[in-house]
């Protein structure tokens, strides 16, 4: 796994007086997870359109080792975007290679609990369950980033803590490099190992912060409050962006 | 009855299915690409108001006296009139494609054609099935137009030969043969690939 260098100068939609990014400068780690925080609005979603190679009208480029290119990417948009009319595994495979073995799916769909589900149309699943659906279909595709936009959001609260467990557990069996963008700060600390904090029109990065609580303590809802009450504390430039 | 009507009920069957086949086929793919092209759609959107609005009369009289009352020039006639129909049908359909579906397939990097295939294909099947019935509907009324004008088999000329002899039993049996044809392609063939193509839904 190569690290992955994204420089964005400008970002200006045509109908735009003032661009929507400027001067955005972020590095990713292998096998990081990362969690992009700022308001909503603020162009997170543009962000992972342009790293995925969906919106190529930007000033900047993408450095994938040392290489100017686009990742190969798994994205998990706010929507699971399951194709209605192929059922659960046929949704996964058509996002493989060719040359990929299927037997991928088979290991992930027992990880996400859907092994019983993989016969079924989309239709029929609950909103949980497609979002899984999207989760495993983008981890099988064993990408150079994961993208992941807001993927527990109109989720009730046990729902969404359900499959970010699940996410997180699939996540230390196979590490990739995750950005994850929330607007949610308890959610960000529960799984980012760094925190990354962008401000509103233009967007850029306001501040980089480390996440130093073990994963085996990401758990407690305590621990994660109080590294909340601390960041708030040392960190007052960001509570605007909240 | 002589035993006449099964074979004029072939072929004007047969032309049926040649014409039908031919215009479906050419109307999908550029109603496809117009749809996905704004360019070429400002291009051609004129042309295609002036096809749809041409009297099938004037096309079969037009292929006739250009090409000669031969069978390529009443499929042609046939063609020309149901193809523009076809195409602003599937035209809307391809507007109104997803487009969250289609940047996930942008995403994981689908083939043109798994994109096609299982992407498009999947939410133009509504639009063909539409195409498809207002189609034969059209189609086998242009053929009879087309084959009392200039052919000497077929429903048309048939249905000509009873005018002139004020037979109108025969005339109502044609009619009715025809209609349980068309009933049939109905049972056997369109309600079957529609429950096929939407067995996904609830």
């Amino acid at each position: 796994m190569t690290d992955i260098q994204i420089n964005i100068n400008n970002k200006t939609y045509p109908t735009a007086t003032k661009p929507s990014i400027a001067d955005l400068k972020l590095s990713l780690n292998s096998n990081e997870f990362i969690c992009l925080v700022g308001p909503s609005g603020c162009g997170k979603t543009t962000l992972l359109n342009i790293i995925a190679g969906l919106d190529n009208d930007y000033d900047g480029g993408i450095l994938v080792g040392q290489q100017h290119t686009h990742p190969k990417i798994g994205y998990i948009f706010q929507n699971p975007r399951l194709l209605p009319w192929r059922t659960v595994r046929e949704n996964i495979e058509l996002a493989l290679d060719d040359n990929q073995s299927p037997e991928v799916i088979d290991t992930l769909l027992e990880v996400m609990q859907l092994t019983q589900a993989q016969h079924v149309y989309p239709e029929r699943l609950s909103l949980g369950m497609s979002r899984r659906v999207a989760i495993i279909r983008a981890f099988a595709v064993d990408p150079e980033v994961l993208l992941m936009d807001e993927p527990f959001v109109s989720l009730d609260a046990p729902t969404a803590r359900q499959v970010r467990e699940l996410l997180l557990k699939l996540w230390q069996q196979r590490p990739h490099t995750v950005l994850f963008v929330t607007h949610d700060l308890r959610e960000a600390i529960a799984l980012a190992d760094r925190l990354v904090f962008l401000s509103a029109s233009p967007m850029r990065v306001i501040s980089e912060i480390a996440v130093p609580i073990a994963r085996s303590e990401r758990h407690s809802e305590l621990a994660v409050e109080s590294f909340r009450q601390q960041l708030l504390k040392n960190h007052p430039e960001i509570k605007q962006l909240l | 009855m002589s035993g006449q009507l099964p074979f004029h009920l072939g072929v004007t069957l047969l032309r049926l299915v040649v014409s039908f086949t031919i215009a479906m086929l050419l109307g999908c793919a550029i109603g496809i690409v117009l749809g996905r092209s704004k360019k070429l759609d400002a291009f051609f959107d004129n042309w295609l108001v002036i096809f749809l609005n041409i009297p099938a009369l004037v096309t079969i009289i037009l292929c006739y006296v250009w090409f000669g009352l031969v069978e390529s020039a009443a499929i042609l006639a046939v063609v020309i009139n149901k193809l523009p129909n076809v195409i602003v049908t599937i035209r809307e359909g391809t507007r109104a494609l997803d487009q969250d579906l289609l940047e996930m397939a942008r995403c994981y990097r689908f083939s043109k054609r798994k994109t096609l295939v299982h992407v498009i294909w999947p939410q133009l099947h509504p639009f063909v099935m539409g195409a498809t019935r207002s189609g034969l509907a059209l189609i086998w009324k242009i053929i009879l137009v087309v084959e009392l004008l200039g052919r000497s088999n077929g429903m048309g000329y048939q249905l000509h030969l009873f005018f002139q002899l004020f037979d109108v039993a025969s005339i109502l049996a044609y009619t009715i043969a025809f209609v349980a044809v068309i009933q049939l392609i109905e049972l056997l063939v369109l309600k079957p690939l529609d429950k096929k193509a939407l067995r996904w839904r609830r």
